[in-house]
């Protein structure tokens, strides 16, 4: 027996089942990433006041990564009204263009990512703050570059404070290599950091001895990351996701174009939706987790 | 959609162009938008999710079709809307809870 409406639209409904069945399961996808934005929301509010970190990720990269899924979604819908038009070349051009946006935009998670697993937090003994890229790491000191310093009872919330403070004191004296911002938290205690300039910036020995705590900014740094690894990990695996699906049809499933294309037509269409869900979770996801 | 005629396909892609530029200009907005000083965190948050749920108006209505779609799509949507605003909004109404700086005090 064959099964019915897997192409034509069913009469009382107007749909094929796969419309049914997308729009189901973006329902309960709605329903999934609704549950971690609330999550969100009440770890955020429920906060303790001035403990939320901000500006911990780089806008640019956000708002260029936010630009490709925007293409990529438009290049989806011009590839199924291709497929319409009856013009299959011009449907491979632009479904081509989508999955390259797909391989740019995790490309560039993945950057931004290992850019925080390899930017280090540490809490000296002397009771100050300092984070940056782990550069170097021996068996009795770690250097850090672009390091920032602050008390650490301030808390992460206060980094933008002190970048602003570090960035002013170099403007007023230009003893930018001798800038002593980071023994700020010192109070008269020995601190053994040495900061030196090597033209890319400044550098930070630190002794290991004087290390309390040291972790990187991954998920398990603060309730901030938590949330930002799971929810742009989980967005990150549906783009995956996607991409691979659209990159099916583009590749070995299209043969089904020449035996049934309204079914194939069908199908890109149904892949479409899904993208397009997926740029729509980005879509609040880049605001709330990168310029509030 | 309610057309597929090769006119009806050609007048839906100068839409999607459109759309995609509103979307551009939105994301501009929405990164121009955070360097603003406003009186308030609240404003400042209100401002980026209004932009925000117009770019998502955008993308559902015209690219994901909901504008015009079958009675059957919008009884789903409908029910998934109805809960996920449950979701978000019940939460922070909750007056009885000890988490602070939700909406009752």
């Amino acid at each position: 027996m064959e099964i019915p409406y897997v192409s034509e639209p069913r009469k009382d409904t107007g749909l094929y089942n796969a419309k049914v069945g997308i729009w189901l399961f973006l329902a309960s996808e709605v329903m999934l990433f609704g549950g971690f934005f609330s999550a969100y929301i009440l770890l955020r509010v429920g906060a303790v006041e001035g403990t939320w970190p901000t500006e911990l990720l780089n806008v640019p990269i956000g708002t260029f990564n936010t630009l490709v899924l925007i293409i990529s979604s438009v290049t989806v819908v011009m590839a199924w009204s291709a497929l319409k038009l009856k013009n299959f070349q011009q449907y491979r051009i632009y479904q081509g263009i989508t999955i390259l946006c797909a391989a740019t935009f995790l490309g560039v998670k993945t950057f931004e990512y290992r850019d925080k697993f390899t930017h280090y937090d540490v809490v000296m003994t002397n009771g100050t703050r300092v984070d940056g890229h782990l550069v170097e790491k021996t068996d009795d000191h770690i250097v850090l570059s672009h390091p920032v310093s602050y008390p650490a009872e301030k808390g992460i919330a206060y980094r933008p404070t002190a970048i602003a403070l570090m960035e002013e004191g170099e403007g007023a004296e230009h003893g930018g290599s001798e800038a002593d911002a980071h023994v700020e938290g010192a109070e008269g205690e020995e601190a053994h950091a040495e900061e030196h300039s090597d033209g890319h910036g400044h550098d930070m020995t630190i002794a290991m001895s004087d290390i309390e705590k040291m972790t990187n900014w991954g998920p398990w740094a603060n309730t901030y990351f938590a949330i930002y690894f799971t929810m742009t990990f989980l967005h990150g695996l549906h783009v995956l996701g996607g991409a691979l699906l659209i990159a099916y049809y583009w590749g070995p499933g299209a043969k089904m174009w020449k035996t049934d294309p309204e079914r194939y037509t069908n199908r890109v269409e149904v892949s479409g939706l899904f993208w397009h869900f997926v740029d729509l979770v980005w879509i609040f996801l880049f605001p709330i987790l990168y310029l509030l | 959609m309610s057309g597929h005629s090769p006119e009806e396909i050609k007048l839906e892609r100068k839409r999607y162009l459109t759309v995609f530029i509103v979307l551009i200009i939105g994301t501009i907005l929405t990164v121009g938008a955070s360097y603003i000083e406003l009186p308030t965190f609240a404003l400042t948050v209100a401002l980026a999710l209004f932009i925000a749920s117009i770019k998502g108006f955008f993308v559902a209505g015209y690219f994901m079709h909901l504008m015009d779609e079958k009675k059957m799509i919008y009884g789903i949507m409908g029910a998934t809307v109805f809960f996920v605003i449950g979701l978000m909004v019940l939460t922070i109404w909750a007056s009885g809870d000890p988490i602070p700086n939700t909406i009752y005090p």
